[in-house]
């Protein structure tokens, strides 16, 4: 007697799947409507603009005359100068918590350095505020008049500014890339460690050949840092400045794409200045895109671990199997 | 033949515990801001901090004292809504990747929460603006909870599927070898065994999300008074300390700070919580 399944069985089968299979193709339209809307509704913006837009430095919206250059310099400019500062430190404890860490520190160190990233971004925003703003003034005074001279350290010192907000971003990223990083040399085989202390390598050369092996990875993960600092909106809006102006200086104040939106789209007055804003979601929205498939097709070519979420837990391995 | 060490190996040693010191040192200075953040936060915030609070309402600008409890009761109705929406979809989501991981559409849903979990906050306030907001004609809670729920589906959906990737496998197998559907061993033998887990994690997602601004500035706006209707605007935490952050009074510098130690405090009971949670699952289903 050959045992099948009965009719109604299957037939849950099936439903079961089209149901929960629903839910999957909702999530993924949601994302496809995500970029089909923001192109819909910046429409008027990218008629009348075109490339344009991207080039003009004038955002004066009672003229309507709006260009977006000095929103994506900014947004660009502090995202690359909190790379700068946070890649060698979040590398730095990668290293320290998957090499060198006594065992007892190491879950409590984890948990602390992923606390950074659950701390809201509008906390972090009132911290620099009032106490990263006053410092960063002080040491802006502090400047010498010779190295006033050099581009980079012009201007006056007013605290709020490009630095402000390059410090505060670096510091939410760290998390970010120190966690994908530590994934990354989770993955580097210990054969390729154990290899080189036998050659007589010491620590660092043999760390310094595991970050070799791994560093199409570690790019990813510092590309994943560069698409969280690109959309990060609060924090920089408290402290950069708002000032829609092209400028070397690290003590400038100036702006970012997602500041501007978050401070002018509940003013925007007229179709076009909200088109406009729009359009600069919709380039944010699309660069991040571009950004985090890149550093996932980078981080999966060294390890399987998919990107770590917004969220505390890690992603765990299945222990069962 | 004896070994020689020569002063080129002496340099060598000195250069690798020099960059051992540094990678300790990065250590700490990555956790020297949050210890700053978070002794800022709660000296400056919890001495403003009081049981009027979170009972009063905000007071015009001059009177000292007064509370957030409208904008505490907004964000916990914000949080309803966007859960509402994400915690069902997050689950029937990640239970079709647990149970079809092969499928062309899951791997497109996996890509696609990905994705939109990499999408600037700041970016679905306007998707929400444009979907819940602009045909009304009106900010209203009700778009605040979608733009909050938007954020949360993907959260929702990679905790769950991690946790239930934490089953082990025989329990499904037995299921299936007694005869139950597919849908039968998840709804009454998977989720079940998942469930401590998944609550864990919908509720750091929630005090995720409890914490962002930007999608809310737009949709939910805010509000000074008190009100719970849905389809008024409503006012929340965050939103109020952004307001009183960048406003030139003294008072509210310190409702500001009293706030965000009540965020911060929200988020470190949560992420203990679910730490805990998780590692007591870990060790349950160790073979």
């Amino acid at each position: 007697m050959s045992e099948r399944p009965s009719r109604t069985a299957a037939r849950g089968d099936l439903g079961f799947r089209l149901g929960t299979g629903a839910f999957a193709a909702f999530l993924c339209l949601l994302v496809i409507g995500i970029g089909v809307i923001l192109a819909d509704q910046s429409w008027l913006s990218i008629d009348k603009f075109g490339l344009g837009f991207w080039r003009g430095t004038t955002w004066d919206p009672v003229a309507g005359e709006f260009g977006a250059f000095p929103f994506i310099w900014g947004t660009l400019y502090s995202s690359l100068l909190a790379l700068v500062i946070s890649t060698p430190i979040a590398l730095g404890i990668a290293v320290f918590l998957s090499e060198l860490s006594p065992p007892v520190l190491k879950q409590p160190l984890i948990f602390l350095t992923e606390l950074l990233a659950a701390v809201p971004s509008i906390v972090y925003g009132l911290w620099a505020i009032y106490a990263l703003v006053p410092l960063v003034r002080r040491l802006e005074v502090l400047c010498p008049e010779w190295l006033r001279r050099v581009p980079l350290f012009s201007g006056p010192p007013l605290g709020v500014g490009m630095l402000a907000a390059g410090l505060v971003l670096a510091v939410m990223v760290i998390p970010f890339i120190a966690s994908v990083a530590r994934e990354i040399l989770k993955a580097v085989p210990v054969t390729q460690r154990e290899a080189a202390y036998a050659l007589g390598a010491t620590r660092w050369e043999a760390i310094r050949m595991a970050l070799y092996y791994g560093r199409t990875g570690i790019m990813g993960a510092v590309m994943l840092g560069l698409g969280r600092a690109l959309g990060e909106t609060m924090a920089v809006t408290m402290v950069i400045g708002n000032n829609p102006q092209v400028s070397l200086s690290l003590f400038a104040p100036q702006y970012t794409m997602a500041a501007v939106i978050a401070n002018e789209f509940t003013e925007a007055a007229g179709d076009l200045y909200r088109d406009a804003l729009v359009e600069i979601g919709l380039v944010l929205f699309t660069i991040t895109i571009v950004i985090n498939i890149l550093s996932q097709l980078l981080i999966w070519s060294v390890s399987d671990q998919r990107v770590p979420r917004r969220v505390v837990p890690k992603p765990k391995p299945a222990l069962a199997a | 033949m004896a070994i020689q060490i020569t002063a080129h190996d002496r340099r060598r040693k000195v250069l690798s515990r020099l960059v051992e010191v540094a990678c300790a040192g990065s250590v700490m200075l990555a956790l020297a801001p949050l210890a700053l953040v978070l002794y800022f936060v709660l000296s400056q915030g919890l001495p403003a901090l009081s049981l009027a609070f979170f009972t009063n309402m905000p007071k015009p600008v001059g009177e000292p004292g007064g509370g957030m409890a409208n904008a505490m009761i907004g964000t916990l109705i914000l949080l309803g809504l966007a859960g509402a929406l994400a915690v069902p979809v997050g689950i029937a989501c990640a239970v079709y990747l647990a149970e079809y991981p092969k499928r062309r559409l899951a791997q497109a849903a996996t890509f696609a929460a990905d994705i939109l979990n990499g999408v600037p906050s700041i970016v679905i306030g306007i998707f929400a603006y444009v979907i819940a907001v602009l045909p009304f004609r009106r900010f209203s809670a009700l778009a605040g909870g979608f733009a909050l729920g938007v954020m949360m589906i993907p959260i929702v959906v990679r905790t769950t599927e991690e946790l239930l990737a934490l089953v082990p496998p025989s329990l499904r197998e037995g299921a299936l070898a007694l005869g139950a559907t597919r849908g039968r061993a998840t709804w009454s033998v998977i989720l079940p065994a998942a469930l401590p887990g998944i609550v864990t994690g919908v509720l750091v997602a929630l005090a995720r999300v409890a914490g962002e601004t930007a999608p809310l500035l737009f949709t939910s706006f805010n509000n000074q008074f008190w009100s719970v209707r849905l389809d008024k605007p409503i006012a929340s935490l965050t939103v109020q300390i952004f307001t009183y952050a960048i406003a030139p009074y003294e008072d509210w510098h310190r409702q500001a700070w009293a706030g965000a130690s009540v965020l911060i405090g929200a988020m470190l009971v949560f992420s203990v919580l679910a730490r805990t949670v998780t590692r007591r699952l870990e060790r349950m289903h160790r073979p």
